[in-house]
This record gives C-alpha cells, structure tokens and sequence, in this order.
C-alpha cells in the first residue's frame, strides 16, 4: 500500500516530563520541570505531558515516590506554557477523578487516560469528568501488541463513546513490529468516527520507534508522542527531535522549530539525565518479550538485589503475562527465580 | 452454636449473591430463606428454587411482604440500591451486611473489628482489596505501629464485573479509607489492577507497609503468620506467597487468595473473600443475637 500524505498537521505530544520520569527515577526537580517545559513550549511543540510515570497519584511504593508532590510540578509547568497546552496522564485504578479535578484546576487542558487495552470500561467514569471539567480527552490503549487489531478497535470504540477525542494505540513494551502497528492504527482509524483522531505511542526497545511512528501516520495517526533525548521508560521513546527532523524532510508540518528543539534536548535535558535510556541487553529483552517498559529499572534493582540475571525475571514476567502497573509481581518473580537457582 | 438457626435473606441474585448463597448453605448458624432478585429468569434465582429457597424477582418490596421470615438481609446489589434499600430495611428493624461499595454503616473485617460493631444494625464490607490486605495492615501495626500502607490487588478481569468497572475509584478511595481506619495505618493507598490473561490469574495483594527500622522482625513475622492462619479459617485459599520481606522501614508482603469455587470460578479470590467475610460476620452477629436482647440494637443508622 502507499503511504498516503495526512492532509492537517501533525501533533506531537512531548512526554519527556510523564514518561521520562520513569528514566529519572521520579526525581525531577520543579526547576527541571519549569526549564523544560519552558524550553518545549518556545519551541512550538503544542502538547507538553507532566505527570509521574504512573500519571496522576503514581508516587508510591510500588512505582516510586516523587521528589516534589504533583501539585508543585502541574503549578511550574502551567505557569510557563504559553503557546502549547499542558496533558496530564492519569490510570484508573491508580489515579482518581479527584486528581484529575486538581490537576485541571491547577492549568491542565488535556487529560490523557489509559488503560490497558482489554480494560477500557474503567475509563468511563474519568472520561466523563474530563470532558464536564472542559478538558480534552485523549485516550491510551496500554500494551496494544496483547490484543488482535480487532479487539483493539472495538476498545476504541469504547472511548468513543465516553466521548474521547483522540485514541492511542500505544506500544508500551516497545515490541510492535511495523506491520503490527500498521494494522493496529489502521484498525483504530477505519472504526473510530471520524472526526475522532488516533495517536500513536512508541517505545525504541527494538529501534522501531521513528520507523513506526512514521507507519502510524501514514494510516492516518494525527497525534504522535516523544520524548526530548528519548528520555522515557525502557530505552527510551521516539526521540522527539529525531521525529521532528524526520517528518520535517518528509515534508510534514508540525510546526515544532527543530533547531530550537534540537537545543533543549542537548543543553535543558541531557545535562540532568540521571540514566540514559538506550538499547542495551535488558532493554531489548523487553522489546523482544513484549513486556511493560517501564519494568526496566525495577528490574534491574531486583536483579541485583537477588543476584540473578535482569532478563530472567523480564522473560518471566512475560511469560505470565503481566500488565502494566504490575510492578509488584517482579518481586514476587524474583524471590521465585531466586529460590529456584539455589 | 445458637439453639436454632438466624433467619437470613439475600438481595441480589447476581454472582456475589449467588455464592454467597452457597456458602449460607453450609451454614448452622445461619438458615437462608430467601434470595431477591430483578430478573426472573437469572441463574441465581433459579439455582436458588433447585436448593428450595424462597425466590422473588420483584425486589425488595415483595421481600419485605415477607418480613417475618428474615432477620438479617445481605446486600448483595450495588451502592445506588443499597441506599434505598438501607432505609427500607433500617425501618423494618432488620440488619443487614452490606456487601456493596455504599457504605451507609461503618467499615468491618472479620478478625480486625467486629466485636465493635455487633450492635450496629448496617455494617459495610468495603472492597474485596480490603477485606484481603486490612487483616494484613492490622496484624503489623498491632506490633509495629504502620506510618504507611500501601496495597496492590490484582484480580483477573473475568472476575471485575461492571459494577467495579464503572465505579472504580471507589475501590482506591474505600480500600485506602479501610487501611486507616481498620488497618490502623497513619496513612493509606490502595492500587486496583485488572489482568485479562487467559487461563485467568488468582487474585493477588501486595502490601507494604513502613514501619520503623528499629522494629522487631521477628514479631510482625509470627503476627502475620498468626493472621493469616486466622483468615484461612473463613477464606481456605488465603495464603502467603512467601515470607514477608523486610527492606530498610519496609515490610512488604505477598497474598495469593484462591476462592473456594463455591459458585465462582476458584480465580476469583477476590468475590470469595467478600462472601466468606459476609457469612462470618452474619454468624458473629446471629451468636451476639442469641446471647442479648434484641432490643439492644438501635442505636445506630
């Protein structure tokens, strides 16, 4: 089939500051928050996303505690977007709508609710206030490489009707190969209404994520996320300013200053990077098992703690198919394997 | 054992009612006369004519045409319901265990609190999450005060009907309510995750709870293990996954409960402990009724 051109622009939502944070470890500080998103905002990228890795409430045990509570992270970056508008990301099940009232009072314009992507009827309650609270809504299906395009479309639907205005095909593992991820946004795009946009999220575990980003639009996604240096969970997201410098060849306007861009990554980002998210074995083994990215470095910390191998514990967490927010279950997958090699 | 059996009835023929019919059918404490429901033709109803229960899918009100015939009703239909419900039952001098998220009468967990609330005539079972992790909280703290605690269930998406799906915060904001006030817990969180993988997952709990570091490990681990051997009493498949693990102010442990498949799927954990705790506090309360004056029971909502 030929790609065909998208006839409006394409919206890139930056995610350094949500989906980063799982990189950082939870610890940006609220200065990081405000320089970055500063920076961004300059740049033209019309959707900067700031929540904890884990959306609204994520700072946990579980997941890990925040350096600062949210209120202080929503309030720095509202203040400096100008141009651009703030999204926040918020998991049913972790995150509540008294959050998402918060964080709306707080400056956010756009909520972006995710489920996994059998489960989007836990999202109806959290779609309705949005829409009531005069934000826009745009959806995530979570780990979308766990379910057939059909299935996955149908879920969509779902959120249609909750009266989402964008649905995500999101490839949190990083595993999606391109013609699954043509399928699936093709899905998506042929059943939602039209007027409803489709988005598409990426990780680079497997280095596909410029390849299919670029797939997802060409099936008709309007709305792709990045990360600034590709700081995001696992090795990374779509690195935002490689995808701008992409499309810009290609011809796509997205209105986003790529030299501008290309300067927040190296002097605003790199510089406060605490781990850099790269293809490396264990980052791959998540890509190539199909499992949660965010997994990485809870991984990693079990690995050591129980002296066994990261990419066991993936492999298994694989095998029993865990889903996203189970970050509990790689404890008990490594006292497991822990008990097993003695 | 009471000299004759407590009269009960059921409100809601769905599937907690329905297990929860199957177990009062092993009780001596406690004598099943009725199951309500709304749909004539629900499996509940019709599994409760085969067991030779009264039945009515006219609800509540052709219920209490009976009225005689019942001293403690369970309900087992949702919050809204549960409201209206509440009032009518309240009025009519009956008890009731409230097996939905409305929370009209206070908070209860078998083992942790009952004794207190034995002359309340509403009590509510929070979530299934509470009724799994609150035990837990109760046997640390009692030890080793809990400055914070932190659960994760995970139940398979089979067993999540639409009830929970559509009104999930309630489960974070009931369950973290429930670790505070029962749990004893300074603070409280609870996190609800549905896993769709097939064949289904046997509901799981994480919880960790911060102590200090100076606590004595040794006494959280013997007042867990009592506890759970405590839960396993009413709950069979109530176990841990392994030994609490201790980290720095961190105790963390892991829950695997299977049901009992009494009418649910054994994966179910979560729907079986609701309705194993149902019965227990059912029977506590018909024990408390047989041995006091019934005229002792009004003095809450």
């Amino acid at each position: 089939m030929t790609p065909s051109k998208p006839t409006s622009m394409i919206q890139i939502t930056d995610t350094t500051l949500r989906d980063g944070d799982h990189a950082m470890s939870h610890q940006f500080r609220v200065e990081d928050i405000r320089q970055i998103a500063a920076g961004l905002d300059r740049t033209g990228v019309p959707v900067i996303e700031v929540s904890h890795g884990d959306g609204l409430a994520g700072s946990s045990i579980q997941y890990g505690f925040s350096r600062e509570p949210e209120e202080k992270y929503l309030q720095a970056a509202a203040e400096v977007i100008e141009k651009g508008q703030l999204a926040i990301l918020l998991i049913p099940g972790i995150g509540t709508r008294q959050q998402l009232k918060q964080a709306a009072k707080l400056g956010a314009q756009i909520a972006r609710i995710a489920t996994h992507c059998t489960e989007a009827d836990i999202s109806e309650q959290h779609i309705k206030m949005a829409k009531d609270l005069g934000l826009s809504v745009h959806t995530f299906l979570m780990m979308a490489h766990m379910v057939q395009p059909e299935q996955l479309a149908e879920q969509a639907c779902l959120m249609e009707n909750y009266g989402a205005d964008c649905v995500y095909v999101v490839d949190s593992a990083g595993t999606l190969l391109p013609e699954e991820a043509r399928q699936r946004v093709k899905s998506l795009r042929s059943a939602l209404s039209q007027n409803i946009e489709v988005g598409f999220h990426a990780h680079n575990n497997l280095g596909l994520s410029v390849p299919n980003t670029l797939i997802a639009i060409a099936e008709g996604a309007i709305r792709v996320d990045g990360c600034t240096c590709g700081l995001g969970a696992g090795a990374g997201n779509t690195p935002t300013e490689v995808l701008v410098a992409v499309l810009d060849k290609m011809g796509i306007e997205t209105g986003v200053n790529l030299f501008q861009l290309m300067d927040v990554a190296e002097e605003t980002v790199l510089p406060i990077m605490r781990h850099i998210p790269r293809i490396d074995r264990s980052s791959l083994t998540i890509g190539y098992a199909g499992v949660y990215s965010t997994f990485l470095l809870h991984a990693q910390r079990a690995a050591k703690k129980f002296n066994i191998d990261t990419r066991d514990i993936l492999i298994e967490l694989g095998r029993r198919k865990a889903v996203g927010g189970q970050e509990d279950m790689i404890i008990d997958v490594a006292v497991d394997l822990a008990e097993k090699s003695t | 054992m009471p000299n004759k059996a407590m009269k009960v009835a059921i409100i809601g023929s769905g599937n907690i009612g329905t297990d929860l019919m199957h177990k009062l059918h092993r009780s001596n404490i406690l004598k099943l006369t009725w199951m309500v429901g709304i749909v004539a033709e629900s499996e509940g109803l019709r599994l409760a004519r085969k067991l030779g229960y009264n039945t009515t899918h006219r609800g509540l009100d052709e219920l209490m045409e009976h009225s005689d015939e019942f001293d403690i009703a369970f309900d087992a239909t949702t919050a809204s319901a549960h409201h209206r419900h509440a009032d009518i039952l309240a009025s009519s001098g009956k008890l009731v265990i409230d097996l939905t998220p409305a929370a009209v009468g206070p908070y209860i967990v078998p083992l942790v609190n009952v004794s207190e609330h034995l002359n309340k005539t509403n009590v509510n079972l929070i979530t299934c999450g509470g009724q799994a992790t609150i035990p837990i909280v109760a046997a640390i703290n009692r030890v080793a005060p809990v400055k914070y605690a932190e659960i994760v269930s995970t139940v398979a998406s089979l067993s999540a009907g639409p009830g929970t799906r559509q009104n999930i915060d309630e489960f974070t904001e009931t369950t973290s309510r429930g670790l505070v006030e029962l749990g004893g817990a300074r603070k409280g969180k609870a996190i609800i995750i549905l896993n769709p993988a097939d064949p289904p997952i046997i509901m799981r709990n994480t919880i960790y709870a911060q102590v200090g570091t100076d606590t004595d490990q040794q006494a959280i681990l013997s007042s867990v293990e009592e506890m759970v051997d405590a839960v396993q009493k009413y709950v069979p498949g109530y176990r841990l996954k392994t030994s609490p693990l201790f980290d720095e102010d961190r105790v963390t442990v892991l829950l695997e409960i299977r049901g009992a498949g009494d009418y649910l799927p054994d994966y179910a954990g979560n729907l079986d402990i609701m309705t194993a705790a149902a019965v227990r506090v059912g029977e506590e309360m018909a024990n408390h009724l047989q041995e006091s004056p019934r005229s002792t029971q009004n003095d809450s909502q």
